[in-house]
């Protein structure tokens, strides 16, 4: 197989930080190479310099022998470049084929691309209306529109940046036998994750990034998860430890709950119930959009309820707010860093005021306690390793994992009875993930009952004693998280979205 | 033909659509504006900065035609001002319209000091031989000048331009999501300024209207908040051309009715019949988007500034 793109010291700098510095690697024609690495390793500035959308200060790189560096996302398009993005670059207010058309140098008319869509689906097994709103698609369904509007284009290499990040396993099958399929075509693909087990099963040929620097290159199959993932993080990893098993005392209830959701294009919830003891993790799976956020709201009091649909140690709280429900002991961590758990441009310190205020008695007779809300951020600082320059330095200025180990941190650290968290280790890397899991079964030994929502499989696999998951806004009964496989969880989460037309084209 | 105590309904209507036209051009340009994710609060001002542009160009040229393209052009000039704080200096949206309402109305009775108890030169109505002859039909339809024909035809391209072609497929895009819109390789920022200067040109255009046709003489504070109203036209409108022109209409009917009204001596309160058009506008709109799913429709990224370093 002839080479395809070839990159020869690519180096980036960010005021502040070197993105890549040195990067070396090749593709060939028809591999499926994984770019392995930690959350700001470097692998989405690369990638972005390869499809035109940052320049490089130095290096060059080469597509099949001629000299490339795209000016603009249009000169990589034009040169057979093609990138589905980690967080859908698509219009939620227009179809398909208008979020298609946008994608393309010259589309044809509307009404001929949606026969070009309808028929390139059909081709590779990824059903899909054309006339449908994004808006009104799962997630599976919206990366199928971005799949589809790069091969409409007949790429030569084709990225996906986090691909499965939003799938159900079923889903992810799906995908994997559409990338197999137009690798054996000649396509190449630049495949990101963090996530090592789908790299052995799908990549020929893994470039390993820790701190924008490449530390190893490696063929997947041959490599064992564990090992890869000590190269990725450069130090050994210990999985979280647990002790302590559910009390048996019910410590938050919720029944019959149906709420509208109050998101455009969001899911409404339907007839949720469960309930969770003491000392115990329920862990809540699906994929994104089916009612996560809404069942956040609903539990933190943001969305409000019928009293007795949300019960905290047996009193009714649904039409309670949040800070009545932080006083009875439930605290909850959203999953959006920036404008949802934290505001971001107050400072850290006012950041833990504003969520700690009731639980850590930090306003006497209206007024704030500054030394005691200071103390408070800074125990949380330390006690989450959270990486600052001080606790007056705004929320945003935060990296992304830093800024939720803080705001986990800043929940965790209130002594709760009741802790609800979305996407607790979202876009965070492998150590403090492992940190925060470490900190949320810590607090379900000392007695508190925990509700994880992820859509990160494993990490429920490896917190929740009990399991279960949302689809469109219903919710499965949950199951003892031991002894379910996969396959079960797939269907606990609703298969493949919109595939019972589903129609291989390849068998 | 004679009802609503010594009103002809056919005038009325004839009457109505004049009214209309300076609400329509100021709403329909300020829809594209809006379309493309941008929130231009100063449509007061450019309204106001055109109707005095274009009545000195045509006082001193004596053509009124010289005297639409100086409206629209000094609207547009004013939105530049607009589009440079905003699009390039990163000014907040909000603030920088309002400042250019007020700017716009100060700059305007400067510039129109001289031109107090002046007669612009008139406009003709077009003269459509038997058409305009016709009874009834004749007089509400073919008994106009030009302007009111383009301001109609204004809401039927900027409809067709946005639902049909690509640039109007990426308009929507960059209002939409502006940050995938710039993934994508659009430019974002070029857009939104052709976009803002457009809505100046049209609500400049929609002012010299009031200035040459509709008063027809300069006084100041001349658009009395009918920028306001094609701006709550445009949300209430749901951002679609057709209902735009439709709450024009309505704003432009019931100004018409009640100046009738007072001149036919209604036993109502003048402050009512004044306050009416304004009060019945706002609250047919608000009726007609009640409609929760409609809130879904403003364009996603409306008023959020855009920085492409992210």
């Amino acid at each position: 197989m002839t080479e395809l793109l070839r990159v020869e010291g690519v180096t980036k700098a960010y005021p502040g930080v070197v993105a890549n510095a040195d990067v070396s690697f090749a593709i060939r024609e028809g591999e499926v190479h994984a770019l392995l690495g930690e959350n700001g390793a470097g692998k989405s500035t690369l990638v972005k310099m390869i499809y035109g959308l940052v320049r490089p200060d130095h290096g060059r790189m080469w597509l099949r022998g001629q000299d490339y560096a795209p000016q603009e996302p249009r000169e990589a398009r034009a040169a057979g470049v093609g990138m589905v993005f980690q967080h859908f670059s698509l219009f939620e207010a227009l179809s398909v084929a208008e979020n298609v058309a946008l994608g393309m140098e010259s589309p044809p008319r509307l009404g001929d691309l949606a026969a070009r869509i309808r028929q390139v689906s059909e081709e590779y097994g990824l059903p899909l209306d054309p006339s449908r709103m994004v808006g009104d698609l799962s997630a599976g369904e919206r990366q199928r529109v971005e799949i589809i509007r790069c091969l409409l284009q007949d790429p030569r290499l084709l990225i996906m940046d986090e691909p499965t990040s939003v799938l159900t396993p079923q889903e992810v099958e799906i995908l994997f036998q559409t990338l197999r399929q137009l690798a054996a075509e000649g396509t190449a693909i630049l495949y990101i994750s963090h996530k090592l087990e789908e790299i052995r099963a799908l990549c020929d040929t893994a470039t390993i990034l820790r701190r924008g620097r490449v530390v190893a290159t490696c063929i997947p199959r041959d490599r064992s998860a564990r090992e890869m993932a000590e190269l990725m993080v450069g130090a050994v990893l210990t999985p979280p430890e647990r002790h302590g098993r559910p009390a048996g005392e019910v410590a938050l209830e919720v029944a019959g709950l149906s709420v509208a959701s109050p998101i455009p294009f969001g899911t409404a919830l339907k007839d949720v119930g469960f309930s969770v003891t003491r000392s115990e993790v329920l862990g809540i799976a699906g994929v994104a959009g089916n009612g996560q956020d809404e069942l956040l709201l609903a539990l933190s009091g943001e969305l409000k309820a019928p009293r007795d649909a949300v019960r905290i140690a047996g009193r009714g709280v649904g039409d309670q707010g949040p800070n009545a429900r932080r006083a009875l002991g439930l605290v909850a961590a959203p999953e959006e860093r920036l404008g949802h758990a934290a505001a971001p441009d107050m400072s850290l310190v006012e950041n833990a005021l504003l969520s700690g205020m009731v639980r850590k008695r930090l306003v006497r007779r209206g007024f704030i306690d500054w030394g005691a809300t200071r103390a408070f951020a800074q125990a949380i600082v330390a006690a989450f390793d959270v990486r600052t320059p001080g606790t007056f330095v705004a929320a945003r200025a935060l990296s992304g994992g830093n800024l939720q180990k803080f705001v986990v941190g800043r929940e965790l650290s209130q002594e709760p009875s009741v802790i609800v968290i979305n996407q607790p280790t979202w876009g965070v890397d492998a150590s403090a993930a492992a940190a925060i899991r470490q900190a949320i079964l810590d607090c379900a030994a000392a007695g508190a009952a925990v509700v994880v929502i992820s859509q990160d499989l494993d990490e429920l696999l490896e917190i929740a004693d009990r399991f279960s998951a949302l689809n469109e806004g219903r919710m499965s009964p949950p199951r003892p998280t031991q002894g379910l496989t996969i396959e079960e969880i797939g269907l606990m989460m609703g298969g493949a979205h919109g595939m019972e037309v589903a129609h291989h084209a390849h068998a | 033909m004679d009802l609503l105590g010594g009103i002809n309904p056919a005038v009325l209507v004839a009457s109505l659509m004049m009214a209309s036209v300076p609400i329509i051009f100021a709403a329909i340009g300020e829809l594209v504006v809006e379309k493309s994710g941008v929130l231009n609060l100063g449509v007061e001002g450019m309204m106001i900065i055109g109707a005095i542009c274009g009545f000195a160009v045509a006082v001193e040229t004596g053509s009124p035609v010289l005297g639409f393209v100086g409206g629209a052009l000094g609207g547009a000039t004013l939105s530049l001002i607009f589009a440079l704080l905003t699009q390039f200096l990163m000014a907040n949206q909000v603030a920088t319209g309002l400042a250019l309402t007020l700017f716009g109305l100060g700059l305007s009775s400067l510039i129109g000091q001289g031109y107090v108890g002046v007669k612009p030169p008139p406009v003709d109505r077009l003269d459509l031989g038997p058409l305009s002859d016709l009874p009834v039909l004749g007089t509400i339809l073919f008994h106009h000048d030009l302007m009111v024909y383009l301001s109609i035809a204004a809401v039927v391209a900027v409809w067709a331009v946005m639902h049909h072609t690509r640039a109007g497929l990426v308009l929507r895009a960059v209002g939409e999501n502006h940050d995938a819109a710039h993934a994508l390789g659009y430019h974002v920022i070029r857009i939104r300024v052709l976009a803002i200067l457009f809505g100046g040109a049209m609500a400049g255009l929609g002012g010299a209207y009031l200035s040459l046709i509709r008063v027809p003489q300069w006084t100041d504070g001349i658009t009395s908040g009918a920028g306001w109203i094609a701006l709550a036209i445009v949300v209430f409108a749901g951002w679609r051309p057709g209902r735009v022109l439709l709450g024009a209409y309505l704003f432009g009917g019931i100004t018409v009715l009640q100046l009738n009204l007072q001149a036919a001596g209604a036993r109502i309160p003048v402050q009512y019949l004044s306050m009416s058009p304004y009060l019945i506008t706002i609250l047919v709109l608000v009726i007609m988007s009640a409609d929760r799913r409609r809130i879904a429709s403003a364009p996603a990224s409306l008023g959020r500034t855009f920085h492409a370093s992210r």
